[in-house]
């Protein structure tokens, strides 16, 4: 039986997805955002394996909270490193009507095989993606990131091809995404989507500064304040959602 | 069958045949299942009136906490004449009636204990009167005197040592809720009627002792009711007859209440369940075009500005312990009847929205019996209120309701009372966690070194043993229950003596049920040590004498807060066996012994006398509130650690469990709307799964700190937060409590 790396897990997560949810925090990722506030879970060695039978008896102790549109998410670190075992999670959960939510970078993504055939079948489990664009300008993302960010734009027009719930997300990090160019090529992508129910700016935070430390690594942000008030608002106004 | 033509329009007969509030109530109520767009915004007096107040708040506050204090006079239910918020604003007033003559003065009660009543005075500058003082010494016996004088040296040995500790035995016993209702659906002669016939009734051959007792409760009881209809009078109100619509029914009842608060000072003066019970008048004089919304939500307001006035004089260590000024004039909302329908009606609306016409506030303490059941508009409403104000509490009808009825009241924080017909004897709590420290060292405190239990053998092996330390333990909380017992029963044969509340006994029922609350302080270490002892090894760090001072834990255990059945299981094993072994006990009255979680802001003081336990904690580090687990013990969210609180059984604990959580804003949802849904969420799968009780706070630590440091700002004068059992506002916190609630876990994710 497969086995999943796991960071972290939350039994009270109201912000990432619809209702009250049961968060997992996967372990591993390929990403080196500048702005990661968990560099911890980068590395998939470090989490506790648990098979999804283990996780979902722990997930239905909070049934009893979740009413009629809360569920379980999956985020991480990345969660689509371990593709496998999220087939294999999110299906069992479909099989006792759990909402499904899964919070991606979509890094792995790709419409190569083996891959792509397993993340099809991962489409049917999952109920809701929470999609992170982190920069629109594919330069720019390599600077903030590491990596491109073709296949993620690519995911993005394949979940709106397949009309799949999408929830954006987008970090605002001033010096690096917080740019009203950015913003607006960002909004003019994301008006060629079908799919998106919601967009959400997420202002950069320092509040996971010191793990970097812990870690011995040196910050690559470091003297970069949080965004302002003003400058999320305008985010907010530019990356407003149409209703679909 | 007794007519009035004040009944006009009401329906049902039982009620009328004897005095049966609840059966008004389930036949005249109207069932409320819209939004709150009808509600009311404040009138230009209750704008007026509010304003005057919060001036007298802020003159109080300037003061060092009081804003003045009556020497000369005892207070009574005919001590004074007529007092009003203002001389130039009291037409204004739709609800009248204080405690003394001024607003914010407080009364001169001695009868609990001259000795508190006097240090109370000269705490705040006042000289207490010398002739009361020769009055209460030497030609009347006080409350407090009469304990003294029978307490046994080992009780005063416990007491002092604070193994039991909070005893109301020097002030009054509170927790006693009148059915103030009563006097505005009967009309004080219709109840001195009943009472005299009570009277004759239980006149029987051959009397004893008890039956003395009872003739002359009885007969003090009728003679109170005849000083209520003198106090009315005073303020130019008949009150012998019915209530003829919403503004006497509301006056006539706050009049009773007034009678309870001038003449008891217990450490809770609840109001009870009024809400559904008001909304009948109202609903009458809506109907017939004799009142309007904006005029019924003034009622509410100007009623419950009262509630917010409600003031004792207070000693410093009883501040210790109740920090804030608290009455807990406890008052309810919602539940369910016992024919399923909800009891949620326009009222319990304008009670809650009493928190948005004069901003949020710590009383009266508005608690929402809960069900996720009640009307999906209401439950979010509350939400809503709880999010913007964090002022009210939950408690669970689904499982108070078997037990109590549909017509409970809360009688002080957390515990259930069938209102008119059933009292509870209070009695504070015992420190379970400093038990477990007398079992390891043999009775000897931690603390005074003095032996004060049992000299059994202490533990000397160099690690704990688990099932060396059960063994010690039980044998130690056998003496712990038995003494804590006799104490109370010694405490409440002298309340009843001395201190007798006649007012609010005069509205219950003759043929009263009593129960004898005790509690329990220091929960969560316990579980957490026995935790330790049992999963991890804990090494005691002996003093030169062998006393067990602190503890060294080796290796990791799971703790109380996480569900994990490993420690919740100790946890249920604690109250239970606590439990079982009051039930062993006889009880003063043949009261029925139930137990409570629920330390109040009395956490922080025992905390400082108990000593470093087996689960980390050092010695004189606040415990932990209530049925809360231990700080930092929470390592997987609120719901788990609310799931561990939910495995509780509420029939162990039938006095309360009492369970305090805050989440940050920015944690329980993106904005407001989604913050309500998400905390009815959060509630109906709490209370669900059989909790009893959550308090609700919505904000983040930094406004703690900010509050902390900047009392001065305007927008923390009425800043309100829940505390274990009540709530308080925060800038009237010690310093040291105000850390405390700092330092307790803050839901809050990156």
């Amino acid at each position: 039986m497969v086995q999943g790396y796991v960071h972290s897990l939350e039994s009270f997560g109201s912000v990432d997805g619809p209702g009250v949810r049961y968060v997992i925090f996967l372990a591993g990722c390929a990403m080196r955002c500048q702005f990661c506030h968990n560099p911890d879970t980068w590395n998939m060695q470090t989490g506790t394996p648990y098979t999804a039978d283990e996780l979902l008896e722990k997930a239905m102790r909070y049934r009893s909270y979740w009413g009629e549109n809360g569920g379980i998410t999956v985020s991480g670190g990345e969660p689509l490193l371990q593709i496998d075992f999220l087939i294999e999670l999110f299906r069992k959960a479909k099989e006792q009507g759990i909402h499904t939510t899964l919070d991606t970078s979509g890094n792995p993504f790709t419409r190569e095989e083996p891959f792509f055939g397993k993340f099809q079948e991962l489409m049917q489990y999952t109920d809701l993606f929470l999609l992170d664009i982190k920069q629109i300008d594919d330069e720019q993302h390599k600077i903030l990131t590491g990596c491109t960010n073709q296949n993620i734009l690519d995911l993005a027009g394949y979940l709106s091809d397949e009309k799949k719930p999408v929830w954006i997300r987008h970090v605002l990090v001033p010096q690096r995404s917080d740019n009203d160019e950015y913003l607006d090529r960002l909004r003019a992508f994301l008006d060629t989507l079908q799919n998106v129910e919601r967009v959400e700016v997420l202002p950069y935070h320092t509040l996971g500064v010191y793990k970097w430390k812990e870690l011995g690594l040196s910050y690559p942000l470091e003297g970069i304040d949080p965004p302002t008030k003003e400058r999320i608002e305008n985010a907010k106004e530019k990356l407003r959602t149409r209703t679909v | 069958m007794a007519q009035f033509e004040q009944w006009n329009g009401f329906k049902g007969k039982d009620w009328k045949n004897s005095v049966d509030v609840r059966s008004f109530i389930q036949d005249n109520y109207t069932v409320y299942e819209g939004d709150e767009a009808f509600l009311a915004e404040p009138t230009e007096a209750t704008h007026k009136l509010w304003g005057k107040l919060q001036e007298l708040q802020k003159e109080e506050r300037a003061k060092g906490g009081v804003l003045d204090m009556e020497t000369e006079v005892v207070s009574g239910l005919t001590a004074y004449g007529p007092g009003y918020i203002s001389e130039e604003l009291k037409d204004m007033e739709k609800v009248v009636g204080l405690q003394t003559d001024k607003p914010l003065k407080r009364a001169f009660m001695p009868y609990g204990g001259i000795n508190m009543a006097e240090q109370a005075c000269t705490t705040y500058g006042y000289q207490p009167s010398e002739k009361l003082h020769e009055i209460f010494t030497k030609y009347h016996k006080t409350h407090n005197q009469g304990v003294f004088d029978i307490y046994t040296p080992e009780m005063k040995k416990a007491r002092h040592n604070k193994i039991i500790t909070g005893l109301p035995d020097t002030y009054g016993r509170g927790r006693i809720v009148g059915d103030y209702r009563r006097v505005a659906l009967y009309g004080i002669d219709f109840l001195i009627e009943k009472k005299q016939y009570d009277f004759e009734r239980y006149a029987r051959h051959g009397m004893k002792g008890t039956d003395f007792r009872l003739r002359e409760e009885i007969a003090d009881q009728i003679r109170a009711l005849k000083e209520m209809k003198e106090m009315a009078a005073v303020y130019g109100f008949d009150i012998s007859e019915p209530a003829k619509d919403a503004r006497e029914a509301v006056q006539w009842l706050y009049f009773g209440y007034l009678a309870a608060i001038k003449t008891q000072n217990g450490a809770a003066m609840s109001v009870g369940r009024i809400s559904t019970f008001l909304d009948v008048y109202i609903e009458r004089d809506l109907e017939n075009g004799t009142l309007t919304e904006a005029e019924a939500q003034e009622l509410i307001d100007h009623l419950v500005m009262k509630f917010r006035m409600v003031k004792f004089a207070r000693v410093p260590s009883y501040n210790e312990l109740f920090s804030g000024d608290p009455v807990w004039a406890t008052l309810e909302v919602a539940g369910l009847g016992q024919d399923g329908r909800s009891m949620v009606t326009k009222n319990d609306y304008r009670f809650l929205h009493t928190l948005e016409n004069m901003g949020p506030s710590p009383e009266p303490n508005l608690t929402v019996l809960y069900s996720s059941r009640l009307p999906e508009n209401f439950k979010k409403y509350a939400a809503y209120i709880s999010v913007q104000t964090s002022s009210i509490q939950y408690e669970n009808d689904d499982v108070m309701r078997p037990v109590w009825g549909d017509d409970y009241s809360i009688c002080c924080c957390v515990s259930a009372t069938q209102t008119g017909k059933e009292i509870q004897f209070f009695g504070a709590r015992a420190n379970l966690a400093k038990c477990l420290l007398y079992a390891i060292n043999g009775g000897v405190d931690e603390k005074s070194k003095a032996q004060v239990g049992p000299a059994y053998r202490p533990i000397t092996s160099e690690y704990l043993d688990f099932d060396e330390v059960m063994e010690r333990y039980d044998d130690m909380m056998e003496w712990l229950s038995k003494l804590y017992v006799d104490t109370l029963n010694m405490i409440h044969y002298m309340h009843d003596k001395y201190y007798y509340e006649a007012a609010e006994m005069a509205l219950i029922d003759t043929d009263v049920r009593r129960t004898f609350a005790t509690g329990i302080a220091g929960f969560s270490h316990v579980i957490d040590s026995l935790s330790a002892i049992k999963y991890a090894k804990v090494k005691p760090i002996r003093d030169e004498n062998g006393l067990a001072v602190d503890f060294e834990i080796e290796g990791d255990f799971p703790r109380y807060g996480n569900d994990d059945d490993r420690a919740d299981d100790i946890a249920i094993w604690l109250l239970k066996t606590f439990m079982h072994k009051l039930n062993k006990c006889h009880t003063y009255r043949n009261s029925e012994p139930t137990t409570s979680i629920l330390t109040i802001t009395s956490n922080v003081v025992y905390g400082k006398a108990t000593g470093s336990l087996p689960d980390g904690r050092k010695a004189g580090e606040p415990l932990a509130p209530g049925a809360n687990p231990s700080y930092g013990a929470e390592k997987n969210g609120l719901l788990a650690s609310l799931n561990s609180v939910a495995k509780l059984p509420y029939e162990l604990a039938l006095d309360g469990i009492s369970n305090t959580q805050t989440i940050s804003p920015d944690t329980i949802g993106h904005d407001d709307e989604e913050r309500k849904n998400n905390l009815v969420q959060v509630m109906d799968g709490y209370f669900d799964q059989g909790a009893h009780h959550l308090n609700v706070n919505v904000f983040g630590t930094d406004k703690l700190i900010d509050a902390m440091e900047h009392p001065e700002k305007p927008e923390y004068a009425n800043f309100t937060i829940r505390v274990s059992g009540y709530a308080v506002k925060f800038i009237d916190l010690t310093r040291e409590q105000q850390l405390d609630v700092i330092a307790r876990t803050c839901h809050d994710r990156m």
